[in-house]
């Protein structure tokens, strides 16, 4: 039995992350939940999230979330999305600037509005879409992808990660960003992998497999 | 490299059935939307948008039960607009499997709406669904105005004004129809779309009127679109998703292939 807690801290949808670990993994134990004893035992743990960061950052230390998290990176595999990432980052810019989980160096901060592509066009924030990551280091959680997949996006902020051994993913927009990073038994990733089809879903089932090692 | 753009096919939906009308009058049958979304899924949709075209009149538990059956199926973003009034319909549109909401009267009768929505649920799953028919005479500056239920109701909002204010107050993005062209198949309404996109920060769909695969490169780099959205060529097998993208790649368009 593989037992996967899906952190639920009241921030959104987490339907088509529950829908998506459903539909690659067999004999799941799936949970969406914010409580500690659940999310303590499970064998592997994903952390999503959506909105704005003061709110997520508020629940998270209310319900004592980076404290779980902060312990659980020891031993279990963690996989961060989208917000869930940044707020493992020590600070965003968002919201006039919170204070983050900090179990990744480095900040999060707001594309700029002046943005533009290269034929001149202005490019819009939110980068909303479906954009191409570059692998930039080898790993277990990209077995099967090709590299350049476009996965989905959608997010006005971005993390600039002060380890760039800790990246190993990018994305252009259009200047390159993180969009994958991993230390330990963590791998947290910026696009929303349930969104991305079929490399989103391997995605996933890598997840489902993955020892937690490098 | 870059961000691809996005082919958003569209799911005209009514009493549970795939239909599309011609200027929302004249219906035809096109399917079961869960099999009809998990086809455009399969064939590399990027996105697909359900709307409940008769959500203003009739009840909501089938719309939910479909969008659940289609969330099961389907790992793309999908959006859902037809009837969303309050911050309710909302979060049960997400909790179905939503990703995306799309709002349209409902931010013409009470704008706060598109703000209390957004501040509840983040601005990138508020969508403002705005339909536009042009009001200027011929040599006169363009102008557009908002209509709603469907095109029948002129408000007296100017389009791009509006636009602008339904970001200024959290739309994630637009979704804009012209109601001139819904149904034609003459082609998007450039001008319209152009004069939206120039004037907001967020993406915009192009909506209303495609014919063939030539009008939707021209949604994109006549009109400053981030993504087109079509209905009958695809329903009606008229052209498959990959066509399309082949056809706009061809035209140097960036596309997920």
């Amino acid at each position: 039995m593989n037992r996967v807690a899906v952190i639920d801290y009241g921030m959104g949808n987490l339907h088509s992350v529950a829908k998506a670990v459903e539909h690659v993994g067999d004999g799941l134990q799936l949970s969406v939940t914010a409580d500690e004893k659940t999310i303590m035992a499970a064998d592997r743990i994903i952390f999503p999230g959506v909105g704005a960061m003061r709110d997520c950052m508020g629940e998270i230390r209310r319900l004592g979330i980076d404290d779980m998290l902060r312990r659980l990176v020891e031993d279990k595999p963690i996989l961060g999305i989208c917000v869930g990432m940044q707020a493992l980052m020590e600070h965003s810019m968002e919201n006039n600037g919170i204070d983050c989980i900090g179990l990744f160096a480095g900040n999060v901060k707001r594309f700029a509005d002046d943005l533009q592509g290269a034929n001149g066009d202005r490019l819009k924030v939110p980068h909303m879409g479906w954009n191409e990551v570059r692998q930039t280091k080898g790993h277990p959680m990209w077995q099967g992808i090709a590299d350049n997949s476009r996965f989905y996006f959608v997010h006005s902020y971005f993390v600039t990660p002060a380890n760039p051994d800790e990246v190993m993913g990018e994305s252009s927009y259009p200047v390159p960003f993180a969009c994958a990073l991993a230390k330990r038994n963590v791998f947290a990733v910026q696009f929303h992998p349930e969104k991305s089809q079929t490399a989103g879903l391997q995605l996933y089932k890598n997840f489902l497999g993955w020892d937690g090692s490098c | 490299m870059a961000l691809a753009k996005r082919i958003i096919p569209c799911l005209d939906c009514e009493n549970g059935r795939v239909v599309k009308g011609v200027k929302f009058v004249d219906i035809r049958d096109a399917g079961d939307p869960v099999e009809v979304s998990k086809r455009y899924c399969d064939q590399g949709a990027d996105e697909i948008t359900f709307l409940d075209i008769t959500a203003s009149h009739e009840g909501r538990q089938t719309t939910i039960d479909t969008v659940h059956a289609i969330a099961g199926q389907v790992f793309i973003p999908l959006t859902v607009g037809g009837g969303i009034r309050t911050l309710q319909d909302i979060r049960d549109m997400l909790n179905a499997g939503a990703d995306k909401v799309a709002i349209n009267t409902s931010a013409v009768k009470n704008p706060d709406f598109v703000r209390q929505a957004s501040e509840r649920f983040g601005s990138q799953c508020i969508v403002v669904a705005i339909d536009a028919k042009k009001v200027s005479g011929k040599g006169e500056p363009d102008r557009w105005e908002i209509f709603t239920h469907g095109g029948r109701n002129p408000t007296g909002l100017d389009a791009v004004a509006w636009a602008q204010k339904m970001v200024d107050l959290g739309a994630g993005e637009i979704l804009l129809t012209s109601m001139d062209r819904d149904g034609t198949k003459n082609g998007f309404d450039l001008a319209l779309n152009r004069a939206i996109s120039d004037a907001v920060t967020v993406p915009v769909i192009a909506s209303g009127g495609v014919g063939n695969l030539q009008h939707l490169v021209d949604g994109i780099t006549e009109g400053g679109a981030d993504a087109v959205l079509a209905a009958s060529i695809f329903h009606f097998g008229e052209y498959s998703i990959p066509e399309a993208k082949q056809y706009m790649h061809d035209q140097g368009i960036e596309v997920r292939i």
